[in-house]
C-alpha cells in the first residue's frame, strides 16, 4: 500500500488556500462593515452612491446578529481545522481518521463479541445445535452468508441443495459439513451426449428413473445397465447411491436411488431434468465461506488439518453456522 | 475596487466569481492529482479483459449503478457485511468509475466470487427464483443478446488512451473473445472479478 501522506508542497499549497481563503473572509467582513449607523450624519443614513433607475441603496451596517454568524463560521472553521486533519499533512489534535474510526469500532465489537462466540466455541456442535440462543445467533449468520443460495428456509431451489432434508452430496457428520463450508465445494459431472448418443441419453434417463423407483421403461432401463457400470459407477457407486458416503472426500455425486433431485425446475419431470443432466453436464459451485463468516481472522494455509476444537476457536462463526446445519437435520 | 465596477461589467464579475469558486477545487481537488495512494494501481491490479469490459457498459447502460453502489466505506456495519473497505488504488483503471450513490440493493464492491457463476445467471434471470423477497427487476433477455464483439477492441483503445494499459494483443484479441457470447456472460464475467484484487480481504 503506497503512503497516504502528501508532499510538503501540496501539503502547504491546502494549508495556505485554506487559511488565506479564511483571512480574506475575516478581512472582507471588517474592512467593509460601518460597525455603527451612529456613522450618520443629522440622522441621514450615507448610500451606497450608486443608483439603478433612480434607486440608492442606503449604506446600513449588517445587523448584528447576522455579522456574528459569519464571525462564528469562521470561529468554527478554524477550530474544524484545530482538531480534524483539513490543512495538508496536519493530523488534527484528536488524531482522528476515518481509518482510525473503523479500527476503534472493530476492537470495540471485538471486546463485546469476542467473549460471546469464544464460549460458544467451547460447545460442541450436538450441544449447541439444542440450545436455543445459540441457535438464534446462527440464525442470524445464516440469513447473512448462506441464505442467499440456499433460501431463508434453507429449504434450496433450482441448483442449490435443500439443507433439511437429510440428503447429502457430501455427508452429513459435524466434520463433513463443517470442511464444506470452510473449503466450499465444486461438483462437476461433464457432459455425456458425445459418448451416450442421444439414444443412449433416453435409455440412461430411464435406468436413472429406476435407480429412484420412478416410472420408467423396463427395456431401455435393462439397455443401460452395462453403460451405467461402465462409466457412471466410478462417481455415483455401482449401486448408484452416490459418493456422499465418502464424507469430507466426497466428490459429491448424488444418490440416484433417493429420488431427490437438485436440479429439476418447477413443473419439470424428473426424466427431462435427468436427461438434461446428461446431455450438457452440470457444475455445482459453492464458494468457500470462511472468510466471510469469520471476517478479520487469518486463515492459516493447513486448515484442513486442525484438530474440531482448533477449527472451532478459529472460526467460532462458522462453528456456530455448522451447528444450525446440523440442527436442521436432527430427527430426520 | 469599486462595488459598481463589478457589477456593471459582466464580464469582470463572471472571471471574479470563477476565481472565488475555484480556491475550493485548488485547494480540495488539484493535490488529489498528484498522490501516489490515489493515482497509483493497488499491486496486481488488472485490467478488465475484454468480456469484462462489454459487462461493464451493459452495467452502465442497464443503469445498475442507481440502485447499486460499488464503494464500501469504512464502518463496521459495512464491512461486516461486504467485506474490506475500498481504497481508490482498486478504481483507477475504471473510466467512469462504478461507485453509485444508492443502495435499493446490495453494495457490489466485493461481490466477485461470492457466489456461483450459476447463482449470477439463475439471479440475473428471475431475481425471485433464488431471493423470493427481491425488488430487483428481471434481466432474462440479456440470455438471449448474442454480442459480436466488433466494438469492444475500439473501447479498449480508448481505454488506453485513458492511461488503462491494454496491450496490442490484448485490443487484437478482443473481438474474438467476445464474439458469440451472451450479454448475461458479460455481465457476470464483470460481477465476478469485482472487488477480488485485495486478496486478504474478502
Amino acid at each position: 500500500m503506497t503512503s497516504q501522506a502528501m508532499s510538503g508542497f501540496w501539503s502547504l499549497w491546502i494549508s495556505v488556500i485554506t487559511l488565506g481563503v479564511i483571512a480574506f473572509c475575516w478581512w472582507l467582513l471588517y474592512g467593509n462593515r460601518k460597525t455603527d449607523s451612529a456613522q450618520a450624519t443629522n440622522g441621514e443614513v450615507e448610500t451606497t452612491g450608486h443608483a439603478a433607475d433612480g434607486i440608492e441603496e442606503y449604506d446600513n451596517p449588517l445587523p448584528r446578529w447576522w455579522f456574528l454568524m459569519f464571525v462564528i463560521t469562521i470561529v468554527f472553521g478554524l477550530s474544524y481545522l484545530a482538531l480534524y486533519p483539513g490543512l495538508g499533512n496536519y493530523k488534527g489534535l484528536l488524531n482522528w481518521s476515518s481509518s482510525g474510526q473503523w479500527e476503534d469500532e472493530m476492537a470495540h465489537a471485538e471486546e463485546f463479541y469476542a467473549p460471546i462466540f469464544d464460549q460458544y466455541a467451547q460447545i460442541d456442535v450436538q450441544t449447541l445445535a439444542n440450545d436455543p440462543e445459540a441457535m438464534q445467533v446462527a440464525n442470524r449468520l445464516y440469513q447473512n452468508n448462506c441464505a442467499v443460495c440456499h433460501g431463508s428456509s434453507a429449504r434450496g431451489g433450482y441448483g442449490f441443495p435443500n439443507l433439511t432434508n437429510n440428503s447429502w452430496l457430501y455427508g452429513g457428520d459435524v466434520e463433513t459439513i463443517r470442511h464444506t463450508i470452510i473449503n466450499g465445494r465444486n461438483g462437476l459431472m461433464p457432459p455425456w451426449v458425445d459418448m451416450l448418443g442421444d439414444e443412449g441419453v433416453d435409455t440412461m434417463s430411464h435406468y436413472v428413473l429406476e435407480l429412484s423407483g420412478l416410472e420408467h421403461d423396463a427395456a431401455k432401463a435393462q439397455e443401460a445397465a452395462p453403460m451405467f457400470q461402465a462409466i457412471c459407477s466410478s462417481c455415483h457407486g455401482t449401486d448408484g447411491k452416490g459418493s456422499a458416503a465418502m464424507g469430507i472426500d466426497s466428490i459429491g455425486a448424488p444418490d440416484l436411488t433417493a429420488n431427490t433431485w437438485l436440479y429439476q425446475q418447477p413443473g419439470e419431470s424428473v426424466y427431462d431434468s435427468v436427461s438434461y443432466t446428461l446431455r450438457h453436464g452440470r457444475n455445482g459451485l459453492m464458494p468457500a465461506q470462511a472468510r466471510y463468516l469469520d471476517y478479520g481472522v487469518e486463515l492459516p494455509a493447513n486448515i484442513n488439518s486442525l484438530t474440531s476444537q482448533e477449527k472451532a476457536e478459529l472460526m467460532p462463526k462458522l462453528h456456530l453456522v455448522t451447528a444450525y446445519i446440523y440442527s436442521l437435520n436432527q430427527g430426520k | 475596487m469599486k462595488h459598481e465596477i463589478v457589477e456593471k461589467n459582466v464580464g469582470l464579475m463572471m472571471v471574479l466569481i470563477l476565481v472565488v469558486i475555484s480556491f475550493g477545487g485548488l485547494a480540495e481537488i488539484t493535490p488529489l492529482f498528484f498522490q501516489d495512494n490515489i493515482t497509483k494501481p493497488v499491486e496486481g491490479l488488472k485490467p478488465l479483459n475484454a468480456l469484462e469490459i462489454e459487462g461493464r457498459d451493459i452495467y452502465v447502460r442497464e443503469g445498475c449503478y442507481t440502485c447499486h453502489s460499488q464503494m464500501i466505506r469504512p464502518f463496521r456495519a459495512e464491512t461486516e457485511r461486504y467485506g474490506n473497505y475500498s481504497v481508490a488504488g482498486e478504481f483507477v483503471y475504471d473510466h467512469p468509475f462504478q461507485w453509485g450513490s444508492k443502495r435499493t440493493g446490495p453494495d457490489l464492491a466485493r461481490v466477485g466470487g461470492r457466489y456461483s457463476d450459476d447463482w449470477h445467471y439463475a439471479h440475473l434471470f428471475n431475481p425471485r427464483d433464488v431471493v423470493p423477497e427481491s425488488v430487483m427487476p428481471a434481466y432474462s433477455w440479456m440470455n438471449y443478446q448474442v454480442m459480436d464483439g466488433s466494438n469492444t477492441g475500439t473501447k479498449m483503445q480508448r481505454l488506453r488512451v485513458l492511461g488503462v494499459p491494454y496491450t496490442d494483443e490484448d485490443i487484437a484479441g478482443a473481438k474474438d473473445f467476445v464474439n458469440g457470447k451472451t450479454e448475461m456472460d458479460a455481465v457476470v464475467a464483470y460481477l465476478q472479478q469485482l472487488g477480488t484484487v485485495l486478496k486478504d480481504t474478502r
